[in-house]
């Protein structure tokens, strides 16, 4: 069971920046994301994209940004819990909340933030019929043991950089890859695209485009997918057929915990972006209200003010006043402590 | 500048005629989010860098559309239910050249 204070879900930007703002009035932070590293879009789908509107930074990439984020989070040392997807939520007698991802890991807290942009990644899957009956039978559309490859005949879809790395990585421990794209450009990282080439020419991948599979076979399990390339089908045996067509967001089991929800978007109160479940907090790209902009700067101010509203659930009847960092300096968790250089007082005249 | 009118088809089969302006920087993508032709989340995901298919459209006139650039064309080849007139609403700039455009936004 992970306990703190603020339970984040979420590691966005807006996520990320709540570690702060929560470690300034000394309230401890853990998050959860559904995605395997903190950034949100901005690391998965932008990381190489600058961005233009936070505030003080003329130009940042996104990647920077998430890694910035980190670095200025760290004193406050969040916990985080990645790669899983929060699914349930409880809330006790003594109105602490009770988390449980799809893994089924644990957390409590007495205040949630929900800081999850567009909602948790999720792979796309491909309009084909019957895929759904042949998931966790032959078709994944994500690797988690790529040990059970080992041999096998194996199908990879797509064209960008997972497709080839993953061609990359289970063709060297002996799978034999056929890779199938709709177009002959692969829209990945030349070393990638250069790696395959070479696998191709030693027969170790079998590539073919521009190709689109159109069926899939087999009674119980998947055992062949019809390829059609130049408007000729051809029929591949088939051990695992694996898509990999990019992630898209959805808000998910979210949507499904009692929250009022408009347009996609959980409905706040502007006072404190708390939601109509007191305790729970939405913020960032994932809320709504009259005049809502998502933008990531909006995020900022957003998790700035929740955090306030958060001391006074957590802390009830405790006294505190808002500081500047400038004037107080910064104690990290971790023991560090940054603060403004002293002025000099020197006499000129001894 | 003027303003040009659209033919929109939604996902739901229901034709819209609206206007568009000409001077604001928009693209089809945008159009559709500000009339509400498609609800907030299926729409322009990566906030139209041309990287999730999301605003994926069909064009049905022959009005002079600039060409696919290749983020465009790799999108689209990675994206579903895509035909030969298949083009991403984000990467489509409104201007006088589209007066009239008829298009359908695709299938989620």
């Amino acid at each position: 069971m992970i306990k703190t204070d603020i339970l984040i879900i979420g590691a966005g930007p807006t996520g990320l920046f709540t570690v702060f703002e929560a470690g300034l009035l000394k309230l401890k932070c853990h998050l959860i994301d559904a995605l395997p590293q903190a950034g949100g879009q901005c690391s998965e789908i932008y990381p190489k994209k600058p961005i233009y509107d936070i505030p003080g930074f003329p130009e940042i990439l996104a990647g920077d940004l998430t890694k910035n984020l980190l670095e200025q989070s760290k004193q406050f040392e969040p916990g985080f819990t990645l790669g899983e997807r929060a699914e349930s939520i409880s809330k006790d007698k003594d109105g602490i909340f009770t988390v449980i991802t799809n893994k089924g890991t644990k957390h409590q807290a007495p205040v949630v933030a929900i800081a999850g942009g567009l909602g948790s990644f999720e792979p796309r899957k491909p309009p084909l019929d019957n895929i759904s009956f042949y998931e966790d039978k032959g078709v994944e559309y994500m690797i988690k043991d790529p040990e059970i490859y080992r041999n096998k005949n194996v199908v990879i879809a797509g064209g960008g950089d997972s497709a080839l790395d993953w061609s990359i990585f289970l063709a060297n421990i002996n799978a034999k890859v056929t890779l199938i794209h709709r177009r002959n450009e692969f829209r990945g990282a030349l070393d990638s695209v250069e790696k395959v080439r070479e696998l191709k020419n030693n027969n170790k991948i079998n590539i073919i485009t521009p190709a689109e599979i159109t069926k899939l076979n087999g009674k119980e399990k998947l055992e062949s997918i019809i390829v059609s390339r130049d408007k000729i089908d051809t029929e591949i045996k088939v051990d695992h057929f694996i898509p990999l067509f990019g992630l898209s967001p959805k808000l998910g089991p979210i949507a499904d915990w009692g929250l009022e929800i408009e347009k996609n978007a959980i409905k706040v109160d502007t006072f404190d972006y708390q939601t109509n479940i007191a305790g729970i907090f939405a913020i960032g790209d994932v809320n709504t209200y009259p005049g809502k902009l998502k933008l990531i700067l909006c995020g900022f101010h957003e998790a700035t003010l929740m955090c306030q509203s958060a001391y006074q659930i957590i802390n009830p009847g405790k006294k505190n006043i808002f500081k500047y960092t400038t004037v107080s300096g910064i104690d990290g968790f971790d023991g560090t402590r940054k603060e403004a250089k002293k002025p000099v007082v020197q006499a000129i005249n001894e | 500048m003027s303003d040009v009118n659209l033919i929109i088809t939604d996902r739901d089969g229901k034709t819209h005629k609206v206007v568009a302006p000409t001077d604001m920087a928009m693209n089809l993508m945008e159009i559709i989010r500000s009339y509400e032709l498609a609800p907030e989340g299926t729409i322009g995901v990566c906030g139209g860098m041309a990287m999730c298919a999301s605003c994926q459209c069909y064009i049905n006139s022959d009005n002079n559309i600039p060409e696919m650039e290749d983020e465009e064309e790799a999108m689209l080849s990675e994206a579903f239910n895509v035909k030969e007139n298949s083009r991403l609403g984000c990467q489509i700039a409104i201007t006088n050249e589209l007066e009239g455009l008829l298009f359908e936004i695709a299938p989620e």
